[in-house]
């Protein structure tokens, strides 16, 4: 199923090996130039890091491959489906795209079960024993099976984002979008959710991740991708980022945020 | 070991550790409540030597007439609050929804409804057959409007419909309260606009809008009364017949009173239920 190129082969335009093709996307909040040219092609099984300051666009970028906000110029092709204003399209884009957001965003009124198989129950139409023993497969990935019976609001805010990735799970996605998943978070609680995505990158995920965990991107990305301004500056293997940035942006960026 | 509060007091001071607090007298209270006391003796008495039978309130507390007046009453202010409920919440999502002309429509109806007064509305559904003497829908069915108003059917549109205008504003404070991260987290999985609506944002819109739902719900008990000049057969109607045959007219508006707040008053503990049950989750730290 996964066509992987040979490694060091530079990427051909196959679009069976694509997950995502951005080419040219500009988006505009009214005079606002949110985001301006971005091309980014994101191969199957491969996990970006999209990093930044903030009000970069690094957000509105992901928020754009599941189209919860619309780009106006370019085009974004997710999974082989072009996303236009078509709802057809849209769902069927948002099916194969998990999310998991910087709060969380689980629904306080359900359980943690609940909230796992509520997708799965309403939008494919799966029995609700099926449902609910998919969910706890999913939930002991996360490892947080005890908590099922109970709500969002019992739960610290690592086990609510492992929830909240569990959930998105459960629509077996073929590809992830965190939008800083661990920024929301105490500090003693951030390694439990980065050892969660560590898994889900080891299993073979296509992954996009805007963080500002470093280490994270050093171990786990194939690319990282720098934004400033709305424009990607700068796209290169995590090594080559780190150690020898190409441009004075990312210096400056890079000298801020390592000490 | 902390020492006792003996041992903690400065020398030359004498030990008050087991006297107890002397307590001021609060003069202010006691003024207060004898002045009302006062008041109340002066009004019980008053009406005990007012032009009031107080056998006919025990008497006509509990007949036939009152008791259906009084189930009407009840009837009535379910019904029509039903369909309020039904109407403002499709209007309030017409109101928050991006076509502009389901807004339009949203805002017309809110406009209309809250702009002129129930009775006159009241009356205008009444007497709907001095306009379209036959209703219907063609070539399915079709009546004669006078048969069809029955006081019951104007008063539930009637009432229905204005209290819909009133309750679509509720509904839509109780959505924009909703954090929009929960709309967006609802897109992400799948779901379209109506289901994340009824799953997500409702449900949780409820549980602000049972207080005010319940303001509104006891307005409406009282509001049915007004559904009397269109001769539906409620308890303040019921009342006045009464009263029109034997003219104890005060003592059968104490009748009608005390049916009104026994009423209200067994809403209070229903509204609680309510609210418990939609804040399941929510109460405490919720995330």
């Amino acid at each position: 199923m996964t066509v992987e190129p040979a490694p060091g082969v530079p990427l051909a335009f196959d679009p069976d090996s694509l997950a995502i093709a951005m080419i040219g996307v500009h988006k505009w909040y009214g005079a606002f130039h949110v985001l301006r040219n971005i091309n980014l092609d994101v191969r199957r099984g491969e996990r970006i890091v999209i990093c930044g300051p903030s009000g970069s666009g690094k957000s509105t970028l992901i928020r754009c491959i599941n189209r919860l906000e619309e780009h106006q110029q370019g085009s974004i092709v997710v999974d082989g489906v072009e996303l236009t204003a078509d709802l057809k399209r849209i769902d069927t884009v948002r099916r194969d795209v998990g999310m998991v957001f910087q709060q969380f965003n689980l629904f306080p009124h359900l359980t943690i079960l609940e909230n796992c198989t509520l997708a799965p129950i309403w939008v494919k139409k799966m029995p609700k024993r099926e449902a609910e023993e998919l969910a706890m497969r999913l939930l002991t990935r996360v490892k947080i099976p005890e908590q099922a019976g109970k709500y969002p609001g019992q739960l610290s805010g690592g086990q609510q984002q492992r929830v909240a990735i569990a959930r998105a799970l459960c629509m077996n996605p073929k590809i992830m979008l965190f939008d800083e998943p661990t920024s929301a978070l105490d500090p003693e609680m951030v390694k439990e959710v980065l050892d969660t995505m560590t898994g889900l990158a080891q299993d073979g995920m296509t992954m996009i991740v805007v963080t500002h965990e470093m280490g994270f991107a050093r171990e786990i990305a194939d690319r990282v991708v720098f934004m400033d301004n709305g424009e990607i500056v700068e796209i290169n293997a995590p090594k080559e980022f780190f150690e020898n940035p190409q441009h004075e942006r990312t210096k400056l960026f890079l000298s801020q945020i390592l000490h | 070991m902390s020492p006792g509060p003996a041992q903690a007091l400065a020398e030359g001071f004498p030990d008050l550790s087991g006297l107890a607090v002397a307590r001021r007298m609060r003069w202010g209270r006691w003024t207060a409540a004898l002045l009302i006391v006062l008041a109340l003796l002066a009004l019980a008495r008053a009406f005990a030597n007012g032009q009031i039978e107080w056998s006919y309130v025990g008497r006509f507390l509990t007949v036939p007439a009152i008791l259906d007046g009084i189930i009407n009453t009840v009837v009535m202010a379910v019904a029509a609050m039903a369909l309020g409920i039904v109407l403002g919440v499709v209007v309030a999502i017409m109101r928050l929804s991006p076509n502009p002309v389901l807004r339009a429509v949203a805002g017309g109806y809110t406009w209309l409804f809250r702009g002129t007064p129930v009775i006159l509305q009241l009356l205008l559904w009444f007497n709907l057959a001095l306009v379209f003497p036959v209703i219907g829908v063609p070539g399915l069915w079709s009546g004669r409007a006078v048969d069809l108003m029955t006081p019951f059917l104007s008063a539930l549109l009637g009432l229905g419909i204005n209290q819909g205008a009133y309750t679509s504003e509720v509904m839509r404070a109780g959505m924009l309260s909703v954090d929009v991260g929960q709309y967006e987290a609802a897109q992400a999985i799948g779901m379209s606009h109506l289901r994340a609506l009824r799953r997500i944002i409702l449900p949780q819109a409820m549980r602000v809008v049972i207080p005010p739902l319940g303001n509104e719900f006891i307005s409406m008990v009282k509001m049915t009364s007004l559904a009397s000049v269109i001769q539906y057969p409620e308890v303040l109607h019921s009342a006045e017949n009464i009263y029109y045959a034997n003219s104890r007219v005060i003592e059968l508006l104490i009748v009608a009173g005390i049916w009104y707040l026994a009423v209200v008053s067994a809403l209070t503990p229903l509204q609680m239920l309510l609210e418990r049950r939609f804040a399941r989750g929510l109460t405490g730290n919720s995330g």
